[in-house]
């Protein structure tokens, strides 16, 4: 019997929909006009007007926003409401320069905990569940999001936020916590420890786990619903366009459902910035048609996925996209937070080593790692280990204030770092995902 | 007198060290001394060797980094208790050694140890003062 939180949205007629996406566009369009001079000022570049687009088939004829424009429009640039009108702000885990921070109203705020209450419901949440979020609460939009749409389905809702693996394993345990939030690597982290602990998974009272932020494998899905004898799902969405639950997957397991009520997708070339037909693999890219605060038109996500309108057994009609296959740009998700190789070369410039480096991320008991390799040069090298483990350690807390994550630095040898022949390979993620 | 020594970034994985003596060898280095300070990661080594000019070019021509460190070599009794009271009287001096190592040569009833310390001036009238030799180059056969 399957769940719906809106039904009569979430198994809308494909016109439905496209009337839905046609009007809210055009509204959010001329809102965006009316409201964002940043982006105005993009339309007018283009010689595009609100009066160009009369439908969901214009949409291409708009300009594309990027991580680059938040930046530079960084902090009130983008938005489309004042101030007063704002209620709450959520930002990356981004770093220096890199953060986006991302404005609601209370309505975007109702929408988000829309979204997020139909994928607690798509993995059998009702009234009736007790709901543990075990993502980060504060800015990160993990906790909030997913504790909002939590509240929304009347589940019991325990804002455990992340860590204190005992806490979070008494709670399950004690309260009998029956729906898991959190990213899949904390998932398996909780299950590898109840089973040293000696629990088998009938004694796990959760039945189901909704699993973000990260990607991860179906090797890691099925061994996070083994030891913990539980459904595990997976969610997505980005701090720009709300939070978690811009997507999320139904029973089906195979891929998630946009809410294409408030969110249009479109699979694009990175390279030329065209669209590409349906099921193609390309560039994922997203228009917010209902969000008020941060209204973004055709963001670029730079995740590569395909998009499938084939029919679900679940009886959703929303677009599926599939996991997310990789980047179209170097940015590296580690533990959650968001790397750009860039940010760890400017770190070891400014620290007086050379720009031969190379990243090294692999996986240890559940946890992303980072390593910097680096080459001694005889500037840097003195005969005194004292010294150069104080440099070794200077640039590591260099790079943790950079990339607000701890980083190893492993001095080598002049010249031990590949010179490939093109473009240098700085990052080896030997994750397997 | 001062004598210098090699000093050798090499990172901590089988077959570094092994590199190092080879291009020496194929060089007819001659090898007096060798000590390495090393931590999870990497090391450093030191070297004494006949010819430290020529074993310095090389090692840079082979690519490794490297630096000159001047560093004394003590001549001491080769019996058992001829170090103490040498490092006793550095310790009464309040001087700070930074790392100490022995070398190969063995001649005359002396034993020879390098020292790397904070404060030349002090280390050689605290040894003069105790009536301890700095070994020559010559008595070492070093150029």
């Amino acid at each position: 019997m399957p769940n719906y939180y809106q039904p009569e949205i979430e198994t809308a007629s494909h016109e439905q929909i496209l009337a839905w996406q046609n009007e809210r566009l055009i509204k959010q369009v001329q809102h965006v006009w009316d409201n964002v001079p940043y982006y105005r000022k993009k339309m007018e570049e283009k010689g595009v007007t609100p009066a160009d687009i009369k439908s969901v088939d214009d949409l291409h004829k708009l300009p594309f926003v990027t991580k680059a424009d938040l930046r530079e429009a960084y902090p009130y640039g983008l938005m489309g409401k004042p101030l007063k009108d704002c209620v709450r702000i959520q930002s990356t885990s981004g770093t220096t320069g890199k953060r986006v921070v991302a404005f609601y109203t209370q309505h975007d705020i109702d929408l988000w905990e829309d979204c997020c209450a139909r994928a607690i419901v798509a993995v059998g949440g009702t009234k009736e569940d007790v709901c543990q979020v075990s993502y980060g609460y504060g800015l990160f939009t993990g906790g909030p999001g997913l504790n909002g749409g939590s509240h929304k389905v009347g589940c019991l809702t325990i804002p455990t936020s992340s860590g204190n693996t005992e806490r979070q394993i008494m709670f399950i345990r004690d309260l009998q916590s029956t729906i898991l939030c959190c990213t899949p690597s904390y998932a398996a982290y909780l299950g590898e420890t109840m089973k040293e602990m000696g629990l088998t998974p009938d004694q796990i009272p959760l039945k189901a786990g909704i699993f973000g932020a990260e990607a991860w494998s179906e090797e890691m899905r099925q061994d996070i619903q083994n030891t913990l004898g539980i459904k595990a799902y997976d969610i997505y969405g980005l701090t720009e366009l709300s939070g978690p639950g811009v997507s999320f997957e139904c029973s089906e397991q195979s891929g998630m459902h946009i809410n294409e009520d408030h969110f249009i997708a479109e699979i694009i070339d990175p390279e030329t910035g065209e669209v590409l037909p349906e099921g193609a693999k390309g560039e994922l890219v997203f228009t917010a048609i209902t969000k008020e605060a941060f209204p973004l038109l055709r963001y670029r996500t730079r995740d590569i996925c395909t998009l499938s309108r084939k029919k679900c057994s679940c009886g959703r009609t929303h677009v599926k996209m599939s996991k997310p296959m990789g980047r179209s740009d170097d940015m590296l998700i580690i533990r959650g937070v968001n790397v750009f190789p860039s940010q760890i070369e400017s770190v070891l410039i400014n620290a007086g080593y050379p720009a031969n480096y190379q990243i090294i991320v692999d996986r240890a008991n559940h946890s992303d790692t980072l390593d910097v390799q680096v080459e001694m040069t005889p500037e840097m090298f003195t005969d005194n280990v004292g010294v150069i483990k104080k440099r070794q350690s200077g640039l590591e807390a260099g790079l943790r204030s950079m990339l607000g994550i701890s980083a190893h630095v492993i001095l080598v040898a002049p010249k031990s770092i590949t010179r490939s022949e093109g473009k240098a390979v700085r990052v080896i993620d030997k994750r397997k995902i | 007198m001062i004598v210098h020594q090699i000093s050798i970034f090499l990172e901590n994985r089988a077959g570094q060290l092994a590199q190092v003596t080879r291009v020496l060898a194929d060089n007819g280095i001659d090898m007096r001394a060798i000590s390495i300070a090393e931590t999870t990661d990497y090391g450093v080594l030191r070297l004494i060797v006949d010819n430290a000019e020529k074993a310095t070019n090389i090692l840079l021509a082979n690519g490794f980094v490297l630096s000159m460190t001047p560093v004394h070599v003590v001549a001491v009794p080769d019996h058992a208790g001829g170090l103490a009271p040498v490092l006793e009287a550095l310790a009464e001096g309040d001087l700070d050694i930074e790392y100490m190592y022995s070398l190969f040569t063995h001649k005359e009833g002396k034993a020879y140890m390098v020292f790397r310390n904070s404060d030349e001036e002090k280390f050689i009238s605290l040894l003069e003062a105790h009536g301890v030799k700095l070994a020559t180059k010559e008595e070492l056969g070093l150029k």
